[in-house]
């Protein structure tokens, strides 16, 4: 395939790529004048980035000797990954008028981010899979650290950056055995010499990046940084960090497992039972005592991450398919979940994160309060509510590889999770009203609110065909 | 002679060395960062040994992407240090506590 070709099928990076940077100097040069503008901008190009993983670049093959895919799967991923961090572009400028003056260099870095994250989707080689996720990594350890002020925002760089850094050296020594035992470093190489029969070097390498990449999904046992980096980190960080990089880290996962790694599927078969049964069960049981609500929704991810690894334990086209339906799911219910722990400010308009504050909200804010209990209802998988039906998939698929203990301990366990979710409803709908929050002044955020709102109420159940069809023929095109 | 499993040894007691740093050091941030880079030394070894042994160029480019990486990511760490303890005066590991549950 000539250079050309392959520029063109790498058309969403290119323009995020380029965009970022003639923005980068916009801000540059105008300064911080020009943070509205930027942002607006910057979403814009997250747009048309989605159009271009949309159009030009969907199922066009393998760009530069395989270094690079760009298939379905990616496509998918991708138009996830664009929505989900052209969301939380739009939500900072009101988030920070208060906090801090927001500077132009917030949504350059989700830009920035976005390229990585879509690197990683489309990795063919070890080696797009390394710098994809470091590019996305770097930005979002100063992203975490953007409140230069706030002594907590600055401690959940610092915890971020550390575990981020060991577990990006845990992946590359993986990837160093995997390179050093099997010869290669593409996916499709690695396939062909793991078909061969596993060496113990290659075993351990296997583990090494399962062990990394567990961490950048924060799957247990590799989950403890992500309830302090989600409570420190500014508010619209967080909800980007709980969606956009969660589903580039799941759609890497899966992509690694099933075409690097396929033909030595019982080997980190064993590993993802035990994360994604590990990551359930923590996930709801140290959520209970949680009286942050970032930090609920912190363990509440885990959980999640931990429902869709069950998909991934199957192993079959079904169950990845079952795995990129979640991730859609899931990125509509928390980034609808976030967006109204944004309204959650006092009458001066700081923002409040302890759950007591949302005591008796269905009285002063009736909407709010149904929309918040829809998402928590969702999340829990409470069958009329959209959130039931990926929950479903991933059961589904692990019942049709004939795992029937494991998927009847999983749905076990997502009734512990459910705990947490109803106490959040029990406390806004039947307890004594705590003070008022600030009226919403925002027209962006409500609507954003009620388009996720409606996304995961039964109406959804009308997105199935469309949603069906779209991850089936993404996961298709690993197998 | 020296072989492979020479540098694969070497390698492997430098890597952990490094997770030890992290785990087991209680004094300074300093010091993870420098056991962070240990880590980052000990995959290069391995690039760099098993390129040479199966005569595949591929270790040594992945290697120049580490350092480049290594570089960019001890700059951002280093930066994020610097506004931490300008907030709190301190960077001893045991202070990074404001954050429990």
């Amino acid at each position: 395939m000539s250079n050309t070709a392959s520029l063109l099928l790498t058309l969403p990076e290119l323009i995020l790529s380029v965009g970022s940077l003639a923005l980068l100097m916009v801000a540059a040069f105008v300064g911080d004048s020009a943070t509205r503008a930027v942002t607006w901008a910057s979403a814009a190009l997250l747009g048309v980035a989605a159009l271009a993983a949309l159009f030009p670049a969907n199922g066009g093959g393998l760009a530069f000797d395989g270094l690079y895919h760009a298939d379905a799967f990616s496509a998918f991923a991708k138009l996830l990954i664009y929505i989900a961090a052209a969301v939380s572009v739009v939500v900072a400028p009101r988030f920070f008028e208060r906090a801090a003056p927001l500077r132009a260099e917030y949504p350059i870095l989700i830009l920035l981010s976005s390229i990585g994250m879509g690197m990683m989707v489309s990795a063919g080689d070890m080696l797009t899979l390394y710098v994809g996720l470091e590019l996305q990594s770097l930005a979002a350890y100063v992203l975490a650290s953007f409140m230069r002020r706030d002594s907590r925002s600055a401690e959940a760089g610092l915890k971020y950056f550390v575990l981020g850094a060991l577990a990006s050296g845990i992946l590359l020594y993986g990837i160093s055995l995997v390179y050093g035992f099997t010869g290669t470093t593409l996916f499709s190489g690695v396939a062909r010499a793991f078909g061969d029969g596993l060496s113990t070097g290659e075993l351990f390498g296997l583990v090494f990046v399962m062990a990394g990449l567990a961490f950048k999904i924060s799957a247990v046992p590799f989950h403890m940084w992500t309830p302090d980096v989600y409570e420190g980190a500014p508010t619209p960080v967080t909800a980007f960090f709980a969606s956009a990089p969660k589903v580039a880290a799941m759609a890497l996962l899966v992509r690694v497992a099933v075409e690097a790694m396929g033909p030595a599927s019982s080997a980190w078969q064993q590993i993802v039972i035990f994360s994604a049964l590990a990551s359930t069960i923590l996930g709801g049981v140290a959520a209970i005592g949680q009286t942050n609500i970032k930090r609920l929704l912190a363990y509440s991810s885990i959980n999640n991450v931990g429902f869709a690894l069950f998909g991934l334990v199957a192993g079959t086209a079904e169950g990845v398919a079952a795995v990129m339906t979640y991730m859609a799911v899931y990125v509509a219910m928390t980034l609808g979940s976030f967006l109204c722990v944004l309204q959650m400010r006092n009458a001066a308009g700081e923002p409040i994160e302890t759950i007591e504050s949302l005591s008796g909200l269905s009285r002063t804010r009736p909407a709010l309060a149904a929309a918040f209990a829809m998402f928590m209802f969702s999340l829990a998988g409470i069958p009329p509510l959209f959130g039931f039906w990926p929950k479903f998939l991933v059961f589904d698929a692990v019942v049709g590889v004939g795992l029937w203990p494991l998927a009847m301990v999983g749905i076990a366990t997502s009734v512990i999770g459910a705990f947490y979710y109803l106490k959040i409803v029990k406390t806004m709908y039947f307890d004594e009203p705590a003070p008022a929050y600030a009226p919403v002044t925002s027209y962006t955020e409500g609507t954003l609110i009620a388009v996720s709102a409606l996304f995961v109420s039964p109406l959804g159940y009308l997105a199935i065909p469309a949603l069906g069809a779209a991850s089936l023929a993404a996961a298709r095109s690993l197998f | 002679m020296i072989g492979l499993q020479h540098y694969l040894f070497v390698s492997a007691v430098l890597f952990a060395l490094g997770v030890f740093g992290i785990f087991l050091n209680r004094k300074n941030v300093i010091i993870i960062l420098m056991a962070i880079e240990l880590i980052l030394l000990s995959v290069n070894i391995n690039f760099v040994a098993f390129s040479a042994y199966l005569g595949d160029l591929v270790g040594q480019v992945f290697a120049m992407f580490v350092l480049t990486v290594a570089a960019g990511e001890a700059a951002i760490g280093l930066a994020i240090l610097v506004i931490y303890f300008r907030g709190r005066g301190t960077i001893a590991v045991d202070d990074i506590n404001r954050m429990k549950g």
